[in-house]
């Protein structure tokens, strides 16, 4: 009867073990305090330094903590005052003159004015001024078109621009244009990017590296002090993981909800927002080399693909079909007239065999995945099906992210016939202009991959860029979008909807266009 | 016994030296840069350039590997690309997080293991026996990231007894309590599938010391039976048990890699894919430098130890 022995001794201590742990639990898995958002985040951010990061993730948290210039109007890509309350553009375009807010402060209590906004842009474009080195600023090059910031006054700053650049203003609404404390920046230095100090809605209080980042509500901000009390940002990486952490309740807010699991969502006591945004999924196709070098062959391959069963049954219908290059968040710029491809396979044969090339063999680029390419190996594979029903000859090669950019970008003369690729911008300007015009060849330092070539798109765009009035600009990209869905450099695929699910404690969030995460009138019970 | 360690550690430096060059040329070589990646859609060939420039990556291959192991000398690991904070502070809280992790799943797996192997060979073919082999192959046969998500879903989720993730509460007190209710599920999941591998193997060494002489002689004295077994074959069995255990902790350590991207444990491994998908090559080279250091100076005290314990070794 010995073992008997052992094993009640077993049973005590595993028994004690297991109520200390429970007991322990209970105490940590107390309800989260009202007032208090806790936000599952898909990662780590890099920096709370708006000029420093380039990921979506970390602009969810920038946002809550700095202002700009401007920003967008509430659910749209439209720039409205912020920290500037207004501006006037020069004739020629050229020069853009803010006057500023009076009476705002940043968090750490130092005042906001014309000397604090030429900072911000001296520090990312001079490289000879003093803290310059806090960098690198990766994104800067949005505001290379800029000469010289100019204090007029202490509320009056002026921008000169070395010609006229209509996307400056959407790129004054990005994060990289967020103002940040020139004071916070001078007493931490390159470790300004975890002492964040700004003027928005909140402010920071601490980071705790790979748990959460902590920000409190800002009593005085200008536009209101915010409903919450304090925002907790956590990054839970692993999307499985973050589900189970919002069924549990351990978060009130998910966000980038994978598909598969939208499901366990659908019933009370959540709410799954959605809300199409500035991207287009789409496959970029070699018109260099190849039978993509025949319009009739890339309309085929339009023609060949199901995309509403691709945004329905494997995007579980967080997408939507993309008409053309331009997503239609834009709205301004998005030319309503223009209809998807359908579906239509007989329709693709029929341009294949009078293009001769039926059978045609195609190397088809995949990536494992990537920001913003969604589920891209299942996207792939249901190309693939799709183009070789009407005649094609797809073989896939499939790579790691980083990998496979640094194979598309350079272009993919010699090595592939069709890429697939994603974007999300703040302009309608920068995708077509960086990714469809004839000077933006790879080899010239542009995202033309596939060597698109159309010197009617290439001087709308040129027109675009320099116009200052909107409707001007807005006539000439419907245009542009016209011409580049007949001639079809790509298949455009589908425009993502960012999704997000809250619980029933959290009232008054809503989604942006933008795919920022705005928090100041949210309110938690 | 001083020169054995001097000679030990003199040994090492070499291996810790072909170390570095080999983390330093994979991170070289594999395809795509930290600036593709930092940059995303906005890697134009010159953006692409003007950021290596910026990190220091455009000087020649054999530059950057004195300049980066001549700072790691002087104690500099660099500072992480992605993280934007110092490689070694990083590394050692990260470190830190899956030895506790790690730690706690050993102590489970040796003792759960030993104790049902024991219980296992002291019943030979009974039900006992037959229910914790059954138990044991299948804890060997489910792989440990499934395991670990259907415990959340399990007990974090349905019943909510344990928190879902993470190694500390989001809020309140970072006490002991704390940490063992988050501790529980990865430790367990992390452990199960050592915790078979020692079963299995302490009752056949088990078994094989039962059916010894002086074992029968032990009984014959009337020893009782729970002495018998576990002062007695226990002790003569534990010969080939613990190596088994070291073997099994060094699966342990690498089997965490799983769990922390499961529990979003803050430790190493996570830390290590991460860095790699993100090419944050420092981190990587630092992190990966750090732990073969480690592996490299816990094989030497092993066998110094071996060496104090066994004179003949020292040779």
């Amino acid at each position: 009867m010995s073992l008997y022995s052992f094993t009640r001794r077993g049973l005590l201590a595993a028994g004690t073990a297991l109520a200390l742990a429970v007991g322990g639990g209970s105490g940590a898995m107390a309800q989260t305090p009202p007032g208090v958002l806790i936000v599952g985040q898909i990662a780590e951010p890099k920096a709370l330094d708006p000029a420093a990061v380039t990921a979506v993730n970390d602009f969810r948290i920038l946002m809550n903590v700095y202002d700009g210039l401007v920003r967008y109007k509430d659910g749209t890509l439209e720039v409205e005052p912020a920290l500037a309350t207004g501006w006037e553009i020069s004739e020629d375009g050229a020069e853009y003159t803010f006057t500023l807010r009076e009476g705002v402060t940043f968090h750490d209590g130092s005042a906001f004015d014309a000397e604090a906004v030429k900072f911000n842009f001296d520090r990312m474009l001079d490289e000879s001024h003093p803290y310059h080195d806090t960098g690198p600023f990766p994104l800067a090059f949005f505001f290379s078109a800029v000469e010289e910031v100019e204090v007029v006054d202490p509320l009056t700053v002026k921008f000169t621009l070395n010609e006229p650049y209509a996307p400056f203003l959407s790129n004054l609404a990005y994060p990289t244009g967020l103002i940040v404390s020139p004071a916070a920046v001078a007493e931490h230095g390159a470790e300004f990017g975890r002492n964040p100090s700004g003027t928005g809605p909140f402010s920071f209080v601490e980071w705790r590296s790979n748990e959460a980042v902590v920000v409190e509500a800002n009593p005085d901000y200008w536009d209101g002090a915010p409903e919450l009390e304090a925002v907790v940002f956590r990054p839970i990486t692993d999307a499985n993981t973050r589900t189970a952490e919002m069924l549990a309740g351990g978060i009130d807010l998910m966000v980038e909800v994978p598909p598969v699991a939208l499901s366990e969502f659908q019933a009370d006591p959540y709410t799954i927002h959605e809300q199409a945004g500035p991207h287009v999924w789409f496959l970029i196709l070699n018109a260099k080399e190849g039978p993509f070098s025949d319009v009739r062959v890339r309309q085929a391959a339009n023609y060949a693909i199901d995309k509403e069963a691709i945004v329905n049954d494997v995007l579980e219908g967080t997408a939507e079909v993309a008409a053309g290059p331009t997503p239609p968040a834009f709205a301004w710029a998005y030319n309503e007239e223009l209809e998807p491809y359908p579906h239509d396979p007989e329709k693709a044969r029929e341009l294949l065999a009078e293009a001769g090339a039926e059978g045609a063999e195609i190397t088809f680029y995949v990536t494992e995945g990537g920001s913003g390419m969604l589920d891209p190996i299942a996207m792939g594979t249901a190309m693939q099906a799709d183009l070789e029903e009407v005649g094609f000859d797809v073989t896939i090669e499939t790579y790691e992210w980083n990998t496979f950019l640094g194979n598309v970008n350079p272009g993919l003369e010699g090595k592939a016939d069709m890429a697939q690729m994603a974007w999300m911008t703040n302009d309608p300007d920068t995708l077509p202009f960086l990714a469809l015009r004839t000077a933006a060849w790879p080899d010239q330092g542009g995202f033309n991959s596939g060597y698109y070539s159309n010197p009617e798109v290439d001087a709308l765009l040129e027109q675009a860029r320099v116009a200052t009035d909107q409707e001007e600009r807005a006539r000439l990209y419907k245009e542009m979008q016209a011409i580049v869905q007949e001639d079809a450099p790509w298949v455009f695929v589908a425009n993502w909807k960012q999704n997000a699910v809250t619980s029933d404690r959290v009232e008054n969030f809503s989604l942006q266009p933008s795919f920022f995460l705005l928090l100041d009138d949210v309110v938690k019970n | 016994m001083g020169g054995y360690i001097l000679k030990r550690l003199v040994s090492a430096v070499p291996v810790l030296l072909g170390i570095t060059v080999i983390v330093f040329l994979i991170m070289a070589l594999i395809p795509g840069d930290p600036a593709t990646a930092i940059l995303g859609s906005y890697a134009t060939p010159e953006n692409v350039a003007k950021l290596n420039a910026d990190l220091g990556l455009d000087r020649p291959l054999w530059q950057q590997y004195f300049v980066w192991l001549g700072n790691m000398l002087t104690g500099d690991f660099g500072t992480s690309f992605a993280l934007n904070r110092p490689v070694l502070d990083e590394v050692l809280e990260r470190f830190n997080a899956t030895l506790v992790l790690a730690g706690t799943a050993f102590v489970l797996c040796a003792v759960l293991g030993v104790a049902a192997g024991v219980a296992s060979a002291s019943n030979q073919y009974g039900a006992a026996d037959k229910l914790i082999t059954f138990v044991v192959l299948l804890g060997i046969s489910i792989p440990s990231f499934f395991l670990g998500m259907m415990m959340i879903l399990v007990f974090a989720v349905n019943l909510r007894l344990f928190p879902v993730s993470g190694m500390w509460p989001i809020y309140g007190d970072r006490d002991l309590s704390a940490l063992i209710s988050h501790l529980t599920l990865p430790a367990l999941a992390l452990a199960v599938v050592a915790t078979g591998v020692i079963a299995r193997l302490a009752r056949s060494a088990m078994l094989e010391v039962l059916r010894q002489d002086f074992i029968r002689t032990a009984r014959a004295k009337g020893v009782p039976e729970r002495g018998v077994i576990w002062r007695h074959a226990l002790k003569a069995a534990m010969v080939s048990i613990i190596p088994v255990l070291g073997i099994q902790a060094g699966f342990v350590l690498s089997g965490a890699v799983y769990i922390e991207i499961v529990f979003q444990w803050p430790g190493v491994g996570r830390m290590l894919v991460d860095a790699i998908l993100r090419r944050d090559i420092l981190l990587v080279q630092g992190g990966v430098v750090f732990v073969a250091a480690c592996y490299v100076l816990f094989n030497i005290a092993v066998d110094v130890a071996q060496g104090l314990l066994d004179p003949r070794i020292k040779t």
